[in-house]
């Protein structure tokens, strides 16, 4: 599907994690962040163990660490909180590095960061192998309110019509002299974005007029059925089963 | 079917929207298999409040709309939507859906067609317009002049009894205008067009009908109803300048 013109975080390939059905994916990443987030924080190398499982995957996938890694930024404004919990948490308390930490708020540092460094990796991987069309088929498959899918496949059609139109607007204010430098601007940038809503709204209802053209009667038809052997299931259930047991050795031990 | 059924027989359409603003005052047209008809007229003239009349978006006035003999009312809605493929004035507006191929493949899957039938009649719409090689592409990532083919094609894939065009060749640069024009000469169906743009009227559609007020006020020959000064003035209707109508040979079909 439009190689070179795919979402950044794709990374077209025709690795075997790559060819797996969509819903298969989705339901593999969904309940391995289940077992993650359920595994007990005392059990540090059962997440050295999970961090080792996504390394195969990234592996198999011919996902370069790089690129798996530049993507996990992303996270860094989430846990940049966990970062406090040290200093700010009560409890016992340890001197690192002549610094005074709480125990307590090293463990949910650690938790935190950990579970969710894991969570955001293996989401990375599944849009890594997995194009936008295709995580909607799967979700489509797995029985998510059509509604929702419907909405998200339009925002994923529109979003860049909308943007372009935005710069369009900006490029037109700009060219009238206009620059947005502090706060009494920003009744013009309110503006903006009510006429940007307007546009988007009137838009919504052509595009509706010409649904309706072409038959649409409320449901989407489809068009691409997605299907999944069995050993194609056993293959994408492989992570997080293995994932499974690894979180019960980590409650028993 | 019967070769005197005409394509479209429009009788006494009138129309007024809710807020009292009367858009049409019996309109009479009757278009025969096969021909090419340009609907011209000034802006508000009525020419998109009759278009929407044609698949029964709109409905409630007085008069008849009928389709290959069909009338246009509740009770076959969906054929009627079937038969009547409108090509809107923005692409944008006509694709919807996340790739080509599924644009156009929304109106035949709307009707209940699937499988292998379902991916034929795609592959020959797009091979009607010459985007075959595009299915797979997502609309926005597709210029102009190519958006507006595919917009052709996914109302080509409903094998349609009439095509409707609003403003076939707005926007277009002179090569995708000649492009679109050899396209729709190729196609073996009714063409209505609505259009500004006289000298495309001329060379696409061997008569023309004037869309004035409401009303129907002329029908002829597209060449005859351009060169009488005194009609096209009375209807704000003007030649692009050094466009002489008499000094092209126009095609009789």
């Amino acid at each position: 599907m439009g190689a070179g013109h795919a979402h950044r975080l794709y990374r077209h390939g025709h690795s075997p994690v790559h060819r797996l059905p969509p819903h298969t994916k989705l339901a593999a990443v969904f309940a391995f962040v289940v077992v993650v987030v359920s595994t007990p924080r005392e059990a540090m190398w059962a997440f050295g163990l999970y961090a080792v499982l996504l390394g195969v995957v990234a592996y198999v996938a011919r996902v370069p660490s790089g690129f798996l890694l530049k993507r996990l930024l992303i996270e860094v404004p989430f846990v940049a909180f966990a970062v406090l919990l040290p200093f700010v948490a009560q409890g016992e308390r340890v001197d690192v590095l002549g610094l005074s930490l709480s125990v307590n708020g090293l463990w949910g540092a650690w938790n935190v960061l950990a579970k969710g460094t894991l969570g955001v990796a293996a989401s990375v991987l599944l849009a890594a192998t997995t194009e936008l069309r295709e995580l909607l088929l799967g979700l489509q498959r797995l029985k998510l309110p059509p509604l929702l899918v419907q909405i998200a496949s339009f925002m994923i059609r529109y979003g860049d019509v909308i943007t372009d139109e935005m710069r369009r607007m900006k490029i037109a204010r700009e060219s009238r002299g206009f620059e947005a430098s502090g706060i009494r601007h920003w009744g013009v940038l309110a503006k903006s974005a009510g006429a940007l809503f307007i546009r988007s709204y009137e838009r919504g209802e052509r595009v509706h007029l010409a649904m309706l053209s072409r038959g649409y009667a409320g449901t989407m038809p489809v068009i691409d059925e997605v299907t999944a052997t069995r050993a194609q299931w056993s293959s994408a259930l492989a992570l997080p089963c293995t994932a499974l047991v690894v979180c019960l050795l980590g409650w028993t031990l | 079917m019967d070769p005197v059924t005409p394509s479209l027989d429009v009788a006494g359409l009138a129309f007024a929207y809710p807020d009292g603003h009367q858009a049409l005052f019996g309109v009479d047209l009757r278009i025969e298999r096969g021909e090419r008809v340009a609907l011209l007229g000034p802006n508000g003239a009525g020419k998109t409040t009759l278009v929407l009349h044609l698949n029964g978006i709109l409905t409630g006035g007085a008069g008849t709309v009928k389709v290959a003999g069909l009338p246009v009312g509740k009770q076959h809605m969906a054929e009627i939507r079937r038969r009547v493929g409108i090509v809107f004035q923005d692409p944008d507006d006509q694709l919807f859906m996340p790739t080509v191929r599924e644009d156009v493949a929304f109106g035949p899957a709307a009707a209940g067609m699937k499988g292998p039938e379902l991916e034929a009649r795609v592959r020959k719409a797009l091979e009607q317009v010459g985007m075959a090689e595009f299915a797979e592409r997502p609309p926005h990532h597709l210029s102009f002049g190519q958006r507006r083919r595919v917009a052709v094609a996914t109302v080509l894939a409903m094998e349609p009894e009439i095509l409707v065009l609003d403003e076939p060749s707005s926007n277009l640069d002179p090569a995708s205008r000649r492009e679109l024009a050899d396209i729709l000469r190729s196609l073996d169906v009714t063409v209505l067009m609505v259009t500004h743009d006289l000298p495309y009227a001329l060379e696409l559609c061997p008569r023309s009908v004037i869309l004035s007020e409401g009303a129907i006020t002329a029908d002829g020959a597209t060449a005859e109803l351009l060169s009488d000064d005194e009609l096209m003035r009375a209807h704000r209707l003007e030649l692009p300048f050094g466009f002489d109508p008499r000094s092209v040979s126009a095609p009789t079909r």
